[in-house]
């Protein structure tokens, strides 16, 4: 792999760009490997990287039914922020955006990280004080955040209504390191990176089983063969209960649809995310000019892709209240990940019932903004068989022992 | 928009009239059942990628919960039948084997 650079572009400038190389290799599957990821969105195809980086395993493969990054990782709003209420969670989302500063410069691609700011507005009093205490509790944890006064909040993003009709700006929680990222040079990144070490992206190949023997896992039957495996880690969020099944156990998790959309571009006027949690939107302006929307998840089971209708309609009222100036846009393209969401909204990293099989979903409506603390703390996991400090609280016997790490309120954000 | 008819009032209701509910048919364990049969009921899903049955709540009318049979892959509703219902009712089961070439339910 040649390494991209300033002075790779001048080279390719002068001879026409004819020496540009695909950024991984798609290989045919082999027979067998020490550690199959299945799904290769960011999770799993940072769960592989962090493998062979830290803990040197590379006959790894990463086998995705779609294609690299299609599902949630191509499909959310690219918010990265780590301001948890609960120590467990703060300690891995903050390792997570952490990695995200330096994120371009380990996998030589660009991810455009831009720690913009994260606003989340306090619109009442609850909220409020809420808000202070995950202050509070951050500064403990060693999270870089602040409560912000209105005032404040009007001078960092201009365009917003402090008065609002239903709910005033009383103040916000600001995290000036969150940001946002590429989400699909996040998932083309790793690839290549993985691609690099000699592992096997094999894209359009679905699981149809899992095969056991003696409470171990033997390896997987695919739409492209029987492939064997040494270890197996499941990593496809909104799927998992599907391949779950297959492996004969459940999970404590639901799939639900959860809806984003976009404007035509327009020139720049807002350069921070801001979270409006009470009426449930959030909102920042993409490099092309676009503004980003995300609301609230939909209710029910759902596997469609696609979400309800209503839920566009609230969001874009509730955000049309804050930003006035939003109301004459026209919203260029919608659509739905699905997420699978936990009781306590916290992730799953875990051993399961099935020896050597590990698991990693339940990111639920926040699972960009962890894709590399997500990656190391799984391939920690993976690679010793025991999770480290950052998986070990998110054990799936966490529900069994009543040890939850509830953030489903403390988050603040909109499930 | 999903429309779901409550078998209580007999209206064609538009989902934003209802509350999802989660899984139907849930065996419930108290007091005396084991640590595993407990983490089962309270947590564990089917959460299945085809037929659910499933709760709903007739918020904005009758006020009645009720179940629904629905694919969450396609969305098509097989029906809905009153909630004091232990296991899905046969003409439900029918009408899916039926559209589903005589594939059996995934639970229930």
């Amino acid at each position: 792999m040649k390494r991209y650079s300033g002075f790779a572009l001048a080279r390719e400038a002068l001879r026409g760009h004819t020496g540009w190389r695909r950024a991984w290799e798609s290989p045919e599957p082999a027979a067998s490997y020490d550690v199959i990821v299945v799904g290769a969105g960011g999770h799993g195809l940072a769960t592989a990287y962090y493998l062979g980086r830290n803990h040197g395993i590379r006959n790894v493969a990463i086998i995705d039914k779609g294609w690299l990054g299609g599902g949630n990782t191509g499909r959310n709003t690219t918010i990265i922020r780590s301001n948890y209420l609960q120590d467990d969670s703060a300690a891995i989302y903050e390792k997570a955006r952490s990695l995200y500063e330096s994120l371009s410069q380990d996998l030589n691609f660009n991810v455009m990280f831009s720690p913009r700011g994260v606003m989340m507005l306090a619109q009442t009093h609850h909220e409020a004080r809420g808000y202070i205490r995950i202050a509070n509790a951050n500064l403990n944890q060693g999270v870089k955040t602040e409560y912000i006064s209105p005032e404040r909040v009007k001078r960092l993003c201009p365009i917003i209504s402090l008065d609002g009709p239903r709910y005033p700006v009383l103040g916000a929680l600001w995290q000036p390191r969150g940001g946002t990222a590429r989400h699909d040079a996040v998932a083309w990144g790793y690839a290549r990176a993985c691609s690099e070490m000699g592992m096997h992206i094999i894209e359009q190949c679905e699981v149809t089983g899992v095969r056991t023997g003696n409470g171990r896992v033997r390896g997987v039957e695919t739409s492209k063969g029987a492939i064997d495996c040494a270890k197996l880690a499941m990593v496809v969020a909104g799927h998992c209960g599907v391949l779950a099944d297959m492996a004969g156990f459940r999970l404590p998790v639901e799939s639900v649809a959860l809806q984003a959309l976009v404007s035509e571009p327009v020139k720049p006027c807002l350069d921070v995310v801001v979270m409006a949690n009470t009426v449930h939107g959030y909102i920042s302006q993409s490099d092309k000019g676009e503004m980003v929307i995300g609301g609230g998840a939909d209710g029910f089971n759902n596997y469609t892709q696609r979400g309800s209708f209503h839920h566009i309609e609230e969001t874009v009222r509730a955000l049309v209240e804050t930003f006035p100036m939003i109301s004459r846009l026209k919203m260029l393209r919608q659509w739905a990940g699905i997420v699978d969401m936990t009781g306590d909204r916290s992730p799953i990293i875990s051993k399961t019932p099935v020896e050597n099989i590990f698991l990693n979903c339940g990111w639920g409506t926040g699972g960009f903004k962890s894709i590399p603390g997500s990656g190391w703390a799984m391939a920690e996991l993976v690679a010793s068989g025991q999770p480290g400090h950052l998986a070990a609280p998110f054990g799936l016997d966490r529900f069994r022992e009543g040890r939850f790490i509830d953030e489903s309120v403390a988050a603040g954000v909109a499930h | 928009m999903l429309r779901l008819e409550c078998p209580y009032c007999g209206v064609e209701a538009d989902e934003t009239e209802l509350t999802p509910g989660g899984e139907a048919h849930l065996r419930r364990y108290g007091p005396g059942s084991s640590d595993s049969e407990f983490e089962n009921y309270m947590f564990n899903r089917f959460n299945p990628r085809g037929v659910h049955f499933e709760r709903w709540r007739h918020s904005y009318g009758c006020g009645k919960w009720f179940h629904v049979a629905r694919c969450t892959a396609t969305l098509e509703v097989f029906g809905s039948y009153k909630a004091q219902t232990l296991r899905p009712p046969g003409s439900i089961r029918a009408r899916i084997s039926s559209r589903r070439g005589g594939g059996k339910p995934e639970q229930g």
